[in-house]
């Protein structure tokens, strides 16, 4: 199934992408995709990276063909 | 008449006006966020206005910053603000705070207003900032910028989510607009989105951002508004608990080498890693024994002077000659 992602701000940078489409076996889940990609880029700190499916943050189900996943990490300037 | 083109518009009316004139807002950090977000607020015509900055003008600030002038720097931005301001409008009341947040101000400041601002560059302050609203139960507008990024959303507006509902814990380090660099017109932007809010809960019409997240990329054009979930434990634990201090932490680049902490066990961030030995400087005198003789020691502490002072002491009077001081201190020896 085919999933398409979205990187926003450093993890964008490490990624060297803001966007991909990535092609999973189906039945993975967000936290595994989470997990597969902070692996990937060697995004840092994992625990405070926030996942949206389908422009909702806090959801933690299977993904599904066509699904949209944001990857989105906290930053403070201003 | 001053308010004439604001008050022809559907939504507001001398009604609307009288919303405005009874409103107060806290701005917090009057920098390339809250400059922007204070003048449009005060040209709105928000009642009472508290600038709060522990800072001063500085000439890097003048890229972004414009409510402030090159004859500024030196001087207090919270008092120039104030000055610049109540020139703007004369009618409202504006006041200048020259002090950086902290738990006990917070509570003070937060019950005598109604909204508070989030012009803040560090996550330290934004905890801070959505904990004291989570107690005083008042909404607060949040804005962040990375680069040519920005993030915005209302929290803890009639129940809606709060900051550690979309970022429970974050071990980030801060990242300014100083270090990584920002086109003035970002921060502006978000500053009079945050603005907008306001005036949109204030006059009550459109859709406020509660519940929900926005990311704008001004690079690319390209706009997020993400759904998020209030989190009650969130919430709650901070009604039970109040305000939580965050802690930053951090890890050391190269550890194949022996560092010695002497910071105080309060300054951060915190590192923890089997190759630093915290010893606080005012513990020194009893715990020398703790330190190493054999092998290279780099000492640090914030800056790199206080460690040079001590890497000196124990050189002379104790005859530790394998202390190295880190220069510059922490900064160069950490990651991010």
């Amino acid at each position: 199934m085919k999933v398409n992602i979205k990187y926003f701000g450093m993890i964008a940078e490490t990624a060297g992408k803001t966007e991909e489409i990535l092609d999973l076996e189906s039945g993975v889940s967000v936290k595994n995709l989470k997990d597969r990609q902070i692996q990937k880029y060697k995004i840092a700190d994992p625990e405070s990276v926030q996942i949206a499916v389908n422009k909702n943050l806090n959801s933690n189900s299977e993904l599904k063909e066509g699904d949209e996943v944001a990857f989105l990490p906290p930053f403070a300037g201003g | 008449m001053r308010y004439d083109r604001q008050i022809n518009l559907d939504g507001v009316g001398v009604s609307g006006q009288e919303k405005l004139r009874n409103a107060s807002v806290l701005i917090i950090g009057v920098g390339g966020l809250g400059c922007p977000a204070a003048q449009y607020l005060v040209g709105a015509g928000i009642g009472k206005i508290g600038l709060m900055d522990h800072d001063k003008v500085s000439i890097s600030n003048l890229h972004r910053q414009i409510l402030y002038t090159e004859n500024d720097i030196g001087r207090s931005k919270a008092l120039v603000a104030q000055e610049k301001l109540q020139q703007l409008n004369s009618e409202l009341e504006i006041v200048a705070i020259e002090e950086a947040l902290n738990t006990e101000n917070a509570k003070k400041l937060f019950s005598q207003y109604d909204f508070i601002l989030d012009g803040t560059d560090n996550f330290e302050t934004k905890y801070l900032i959505n904990d004291a609203c989570i107690l005083a139960d008042k909404p607060w507008i949040y804005a962040s910028i990375y680069k040519n990024e920005g993030q915005l959303a209302v929290f803890n507006y009639q129940n809606g989510p709060s900051y550690r509902c979309l970022f429970p814990k974050t071990t980030q380090q801060n990242v300014s607009c100083e270090t990584t660099g920002v086109l003035g017109v970002v921060p502006g932007i978000f500053g009079m989105l945050q603005a907008m809010e306001i005036l949109k809960i204030v006059l009550g019409i459109g859709n406020v951002l509660s519940g929900k997240l926005k990311i704008s990329n001004l690079l690319t054009g390209s706009e997020q508004i993400l759904k998020l979930q209030r989190r009650e434990e969130e919430i709650e634990n901070i009604r039970k608990n109040g305000i939580i201090p965050m802690i930053l932490e951090c890890k050391i680049k190269d550890d194949s080498k022996l560092y010695l902490d002497i910071r105080e066990i309060f300054e951060q961030p915190k590192i923890t890693s089997e190759k630093v030995i915290p010893i606080p400087m005012s513990d020194l005198d009893e715990r020398l024994w703790e330190i190493p003789k054999e092998e290279e020691v780099f000492v640090f502490c914030q800056s790199g002077k206080r460690s040079k002072k001590i890497v000196d002491l124990l050189k002379a009077e104790y005859g530790f000659d394998n202390l190295k001081n880190v220069e510059g201190g922490i900064e160069t020896i950490i990651d991010g």
